[in-house]
């Protein structure tokens, strides 16, 4: 039963007496222990958490605005022209809007690959992996379905060619069985982009997307909870033993730091530093976030000479492009769903970084680089030989590595201790 | 310092990545045209040796379709009937020589289809005639023509570069950001208070429909609003196609306009004032939000020390 006392109203006794306001303080903030040995790279969750922030408040003053009407440009110089011209600082939310869409990519690219160099997706901690690859794919439809909505040329046929593909293969294959034709006039609700389109991509984009990354980034801490963030070194921490340390004033022998304020005030920052990236990139480089095609309206009639997704979803166009339909869907999911199978796929217990793992350290290197190169040939234009022919090679190589990895790691000879 | 070199590490791959979608893709995917900088040098005659006086005496031949607004001589038929004659409005000459290249105007009114860059399209040999005739018959009074018309024509300062863009683009873009059509800015109108109609307006804009259809019959399309063409296209991109539509686009029904260098520096300022009005707040904001995380910056990194020293 609980037991209230006298206190004043909204004092720390008070407010303690009823919400615990003070283990909530000690769980969440002051005694959730981080290890010591790690660097700014450990940032990037804080720094991912913040340009979502940054997104969904900018995205707020961008909805009091947009009109999502796909006739005679309405949408269209919604944005353009309401937002750019007319409302006071809507050009400024519009290229935060932009600029973090990019930059949320950016760092989350950086993020996962800090989890693939440092192995921190094995031994307890496969559930952030995957989580994290939720995020991956909501931000991704968060991301397509947003593009959609300015209803520029880009908008509309990136829009078409993205939605052929739940075509699924040619009817000449297994007599039709997985050529599914009238699922994309479904998702469509009519039988090109038009209003239904923006319409429902609209709801998904300011909606259920926000909804479902918000509960999956609730997940996605959730998962560190038990097994502890990683640490430079894959080492293996007693965090209680750790912890009773700190709280003992041995900081230095402590291997543990509270979250708040000590991993904080670096996480922070970091931040500061990646700010200064940011708004210079708003104020005096926002070109890259947004293409030139997208500054022309929709016109079913007129098809732009290179259609091309955003940088961020190149490497996986890629995987795509240099194949017969049937095959380059095959290799398209395939690159989709592969990296969820990374912590399974790792077939070494180590638990260290990518340059102490054998045959690993050249595994990630390369991984690294070819999708790089993957990024880089989704973009150029595919009718020049040799640019096709080197994504072909990019792609092919793709598929290689992670049919290589299993056998890679299981040969991986075991990190003895630490360093 | 390990610090650092794991940030050289990720900055490397991000700009390598940058390098690549970015300046990379797009120099690949765009041909390369080497403009001239509105030196129009196949246009040979020499335009200085006109004489304004017997120029004067030969604008009557101009007359009969352009007007004059600044000599007070008025156009013989309104936008959307001359268009319905001709395709597309004929330009006031008021201000035609403070904009236009005058070699491009001598040639123009020599063989307009040569100077317009649109012998693709009007081929005299077959019989298709270019709506403006070659109206002077030798170099001389084409030069005197021009002369007459650096005569008349206002000082290129005092031509604001919504002029130069009304002139020499916007009776075939409108722009609706500027609530600019092909026959002239959209007239402030009224609706009735009871039928919230507004008879005025939909007069204007039956105009601007019929003006647009004889138009888009004549350009095979319709031209695209401009509006925002400052966004949409590369400042090189715009700059080479309006001195030559078809090194950038052959086959194109749009014209050479003979802008000259500096009537073209008009026209792209009005561009940008119109479709990228942000930027003088951008370039007065920018530092102050700039200013801001650096201090930020510097205080979080205080902070951490404060906490961080104590640890190693």
């Amino acid at each position: 039963m609980a037991h209230f006392d006298k206190a004043m109203p909204f004092s720390n006794k008070w407010m303690d007496q009823r919400l615990a306001v003070n283990t909530l303080q000690k769980v969440m903030s002051t005694e959730y222990w981080i290890p010591k040995n790690i660097n700014f790279l450990w940032a990037m969750g804080m720094v991912l958490a913040a340009t979502f922030g940054i997104l969904l408040i900018s995205g707020i003053f961008l909805l009091m605005y947009y009109v999502p009407d796909a006739d005679n440009a309405t949408a269209f110089d919604s944005v353009n022209y309401t937002i750019m011209s007319e409302v006071g600082y809507g050009w400024f939310w519009r290229h935060i809007h932009g600029v973090g869409a990019s930059l949320v990519f950016l760092i989350t690219y950086i993020h996962m690959f800090t989890g693939i160099y440092y192995g921190s997706y094995k031994r307890g901690r496969e559930l952030i992996w995957l989580s994290g690859m939720g995020l991956f794919i909501a931000f991704s439809a968060e991301a397509f379905s947003g593009y959609m909505l300015p209803w520029g040329q880009m908008s509309y046929w990136a829009g078409m060619v993205i939605t052929n593909l739940f075509e699924g293969a040619t009817p000449d294959i297994l007599g039709g069985a997985l050529n599914f034709p009238h699922f994309v006039e479904w998702l469509r609700g009519d039988y090109v982009p038009g209003q239904a389109f923006l319409g429902r991509f609209f709801m998904l984009h300011v909606v259920l997307f926000p909804l479902v990354i918000m509960g999956l980034i609730v997940l996605h801490f959730g998962t560190l909870r038990i097994p502890h963030v990683n640490n430079q070194d894959g080492e293996e921490i007693d965090f209680e033993e750790s912890a009773a340390l700190w709280k003992a004033g041995r900081k230095k022998e402590a291997k543990v730091i509270p979250f708040n304020p000590v991993f904080l005030s670096k996480d922070v920052f970091v931040m500061g530093v990646y700010f200064i990236l940011f708004f210079y990139l708003v104020f005096y480089h926002f070109e890259f976030a947004m293409d030139p095609v997208n500054f022309d309206p929709a016109d079913p009639l007129k098809t732009p000479a290179h259609i091309y997704p955003e940088w961020y979803f190149l490497w996986s166009y890629e995987m795509l492009r240099p194949f017969s339909k049937n095959i380059g869907l095959l290799w398209f999911a395939f690159a989709q769903g592969i990296l969820m199978a990374l912590p399974f796929l790792d077939r070494s217990p180590n638990v260290a970084p990518a340059n102490r793992r054998g045959l690993f350290k050249y595994w990630f290197w390369a991984l690294l680089i070819d999708m790089i190169i993957l990024t880089v040939m989704g973009k150029l234009p595919p009718t020049d030989a040799t640019f096709s022919a080197i994504g072909y090679g990019a792609a092919v190589t793709f598929i290689g590595l992670w049919v290589v990895l299993p056998f890679i790691t299981m040969m991986e000879k075991p990190v003895g201790g630490k360093k | 310092m390990k610090e650092l070199k794991i940030l050289a590490v990720v900055v490397f791959f991000t700009l390598v990545t940058y390098w690549g979608v970015e300046p990379y893709a797009h120099s690949q995917m765009h041909k390369h045209v080497e403009g001239e900088g509105f030196k129009y040098a196949e246009f040979k005659v020499d335009a200085s040796k006109g004489n304004a006086e017997n120029g004067k005496a030969l604008i009557a031949g101009c007359v009969g379709c352009h007007s004059i607004s600044s000599q007070k001589m008025a156009a013989p038929m309104d936008a959307v009937s001359a268009a319905a004659a001709y395709g597309v409005n004929p330009p006031d000459l008021s201000n035609a020589a403070a904009i236009y290249d005058e070699k491009f105007l001598v040639d123009l009114m020599k063989n307009p289809a040569h100077a317009l860059g649109v012998e693709h399209k009007f081929d005299m040999a077959a019989g298709k005639m270019h709506p403006m005739p070659p109206m002077a018959g030798d170099d001389q009074s084409a030069a005197d023509i021009v002369a007459y018309l650096k005569s008349i024509a206002p000082k290129l300062e005092e031509v604001t570069p919504k002029e130069a863009y009304e002139n020499a683009c916007g009776r075939c873009h409108a722009m609706r950001y500027a609530k600019w059509t092909q026959i002239g800015t959209v007239p402030k109108t009224k609706p009735n208070i009871t039928t919230h109609q507004d008879i005025e307006k939909l007069k204007f804009d039956q105009k601007v429909a019929e003006y647009q259809g004889s138009l888009a019959k004549y350009m095979g399309k319709l031209p695209p609003d401009l509006s925002i063409m400052i966004r949409a296209r590369s400042e090189h991109f715009l700059e080479t196609f309006v001195e030559n539509p078809q090194s950038q686009l052959p086959g194109t029904a749009m014209p050479r306009v003979g802008l000259s260098e500096e009537g073209y520096a008009k026209v792209e300022a009005y561009l940008e004032e119109v479709g990228d009005p942000s930027k003088s707040k951008r370039e007065a904001v920018g530092p102050w939000v700039l200013g801001f995380f650096f201090i930020f910056t510097i205080l979080a990194y205080l902070w951490k020390q404060s906490h961080w020293k104590e640890l190693h």
